[in-house]
């Protein structure tokens, strides 16, 4: 199946000056050479649009707009929010939702089939240079693959879906350099949350963020990176292709997708990886994060490990490392909601599901889980809940008085060991069973 | 004149604004019950139909939903003014012809509770109790015409063009962002000089 927009011309349009990597896609996919500060109307590659605004979007098309989907190939509606449903009128949303995707021939991804950015990832349906938008924030996850990703609400998806063209402000960038080599048991999570530090809650607001990683991380790490740059405020979060990772997936990575030497940034931070030490955000906002070892010993009732941030296959293997034959604290709740069913079906194959579940962790359908608060494992008042998640803000997963904790896989499995917020190696001192 | 509702902290974010538990609808009176909930459970109660919000920087951080736009205009908001705003609440306020004015140091002009003159032709808002005033950042022209229009599905259908040449007029119009209409999500930042705004450009009363 056709998908994208139709293929880019292989050379930047004619420009004046060096371009960023969010200057040179939204050149490609306009009609003009652009820079930071200029309007550019683009093609759009993919919408995506998850179960919670479906019926918005739904009633944008045809009650308001009376319109089709220009491009149905180019849109996907994904039921991953709140899935499988959890009211008669969450259901009744969804019903619509594949009656509208039966009509209108967009693809639909079902309950279970996984989280929007996983889904739309593993379904190659965001590609290097590409503009995908999605009606959920963290929809900068593409820019893993440099593909300018960026979260909208249900208007400007509606728009976007009928015209296959959407209007943005070049961003600005912010230039994210990271030096030096990871210790051991220090994750791409950790220089996430890092980075939100170094960044500022909105300290990217409007702006993209261009992560220079060298040739450093998997495909699934670098989502995790371009999934937190949304919490800086940022429209995107690009990482820069580096090695043959992205060719080693398969993709095409154009030649031109690479930032001119001497293009411009609105500012330049680096971030020494080897500095680093397992990080933790603390609530209630992203950009409020600790070494965990400042953190170690605060009581958890709830440990979660999924979501688009750290759902993939090896975030499931980081935790299982460390719940090998352990027994999750009895006084801690361990949930553990694989990102799609590709994740899933490889954790079941390769035994880590069976580890996770021997180590008393409750299993989930793969989506969103109670990440936003509304299903599947919310908050009591006065609850603290480690969340391999996106965001600590008040209320977010529950009651308003209850209180969330960002951090890595391996931590939040150490931490449900331990019934309190721990290091991996502090589960040393829990002996493991054969 | 309308009372002012000061939330001064910073990042108020979608959750505070609309929890996620209430997205089961988009009808705006509905979610106008739970607007501001995990924020100030007793905001919906004391609002009146053209109030004004003052909060802090980066309001409406977090989500894309467009819900937390709805909800506050469910409950009879007329605007909300803070320092600057998390870009997708923006978008979605210019979309929704709905008013958030950019105005640094407005937390410190009001107390909760105290009336505002806003006039929004000159581009100012007024303590009419201390007599100060602070001017916001101009509402950008292609702001203005989607508020005028009701919104930008309107504003687009008036265009008779779904197909998007309106949107490639407005490119052309805007000479890429500088010169003419600020079509950015972002006219705060928009580099050199601010476009004049049209004085004589038929404003709807915003939503009372």
């Amino acid at each position: 199946m056709t998908t994208g927009a139709p293929p880019f011309s292989g050379s930047s349009p004619q420009t004046t000056r060096p371009q960023t990597v969010a200057e040179k896609i939204l050149s490609q996919r306009g009609s003009a050479a652009v820079y930071a500060g200029d309007l550019a109307v683009v093609e759009v590659d993919q919408v995506m649009v998850v179960d919670s605004i479906a019926q918005s979007f739904i009633e944008r098309m045809e009650r308001d707009l009376g319109a089709v989907p220009k491009y149905p190939e180019r849109v996907s509606i994904v039921v991953d929010h709140v899935a499988p449903a959890s009211t008669v009128s969450v259901a009744q949303a969804q019903k619509e939702a594949r009656e509208y995707a039966a009509k209108t021939g967009v693809r639909l991804f079902d309950v279970g089939r996984g989280i929007c950015h996983q889904v739309l990832m593993e379904e190659k349906l965001a590609q290097p240079g590409w503009i995908v938008l999605g009606s959920d924030s963290h929809s900068t996850t593409y820019g893993a693959v440099a593909a300018f990703g960026s979260g909208m609400g249900a208007t400007d998806i509606a728009l976007a879906a009928a015209s296959g063209k959407t209007w943005l402000r070049v961003p600005e960038s912010v230039k994210v350099t990271l030096t030096g080599d990871l210790r051991p048991g220090v994750t791409a999570k950790d220089v996430a949350l890092e980075m939100i530090r170094v960044l500022g809650a909105d300290g990217a607001t409007y702006q993209s963020v261009e992560i220079h990683a060298g040739d450093r991380f998997t495909r699934g790490e670098r989502m995790t990176l371009a999934n937190l740059c949304v919490e800086a405020g940022a429209k995107a979060g690009l990482v820069v292709p580096g090695g043959e990772i992205l060719t080693d997936y398969g993709y095409d990575v154009p030649a031109w997708v690479y930032p001119d030497e001497g293009a411009a940034y609105a500012r330049e931070v680096e971030i020494d990886l080897s500095a680093l030490h397992p990080r933790m955000s603390a609530p209630s906002e992203v950009d409020n994060v600790h070494d965990v070892a400042e953190l170690r010993g605060l009581k958890v009732d709830q440990v979660f490990i999924g979501t688009c941030t750290n759902g993939r296959i090896e975030d499931l293997h980081a935790a299982a490392e460390v719940l090998r034959g352990r027994r999750v604290d009895p006084t801690t709740r361990l949930l553990v909601i694989p990102a799609s069913s590709q994740v899933m079906e490889e954790a079941l194959q390769d035994g880590t599901l069976l580890t996770l579940q021997r180590a008393g962790a409750v299993l989930g359908t793969p989506g969103c889980g109670p990440c936003m608060g509304r299903h599947q494992g919310v908050l009591a008042p006065g609850e603290v809940c480690v969340s391999t998640s996106n965001r600590n803000f008040i209320g977010r997963m529950g009651d308003k008085d209850a209180h969330i904790y960002l951090a890595s896989p391996a931590v939040a499995a150490a931490t449900a060991v331990m019934g309190r917020v721990a290091l991996p190696e502090d589960v040393a001192q829990v002996a493991a069973s054969a | 004149m309308p009372t002012v509702h000061v939330f001064a902290r910073d990042h108020i974010n979608t959750d505070e604004i609309i929890p996620a538990r209430h997205l089961t609808t988009d009808v705006e009176s509905e979610l106008a019950k739970y607007a501001m909930e995990d924020y100030d459970k007793d905001f919906v109660r004391r609002v009146q139909p053209g109030d004004i919000i003052v909060a802090g920087a980066d309001f409406g951080c977090g989500s894309s939903r467009e819900h937390a736009v709805w909800a506050l205009r469910g409950a009879g908001v007329s605007a909300v003014i803070a320092p600057n705003f998390a870009r997708i609440y923006y978008r979605n306020s210019i979309n929704n012809g709905f008013l958030a004015l950019e105005c640094e140091g407005i937390t410190e002009l009001f107390q909760d509770g105290e009336e505002a003159e806003l006039d929004l032709k000159g581009g100012t808002i007024r303590n009419p109790r201390t007599g100060k005033e602070l001017s916001f950042v101009p509402v950008p022209q292609f702001a203005l015409d989607v508020q005028k229009a009701g919104g930008w599905l309107e504003y687009m259908k008036a265009g008779e063009d779904v197909e998007g040449e309106r949107l490639d007029n407005a490119s052309t119009s805007a000479g890429h962002g500088h010169a003419g209409t600020p079509l950015g999500d972002d006219p705060a930042k928009e580099d050199g000089p601010r476009p004049e705004q049209a004085s004589g450009h038929q404003k709807e009363e915003h939503h009372a």
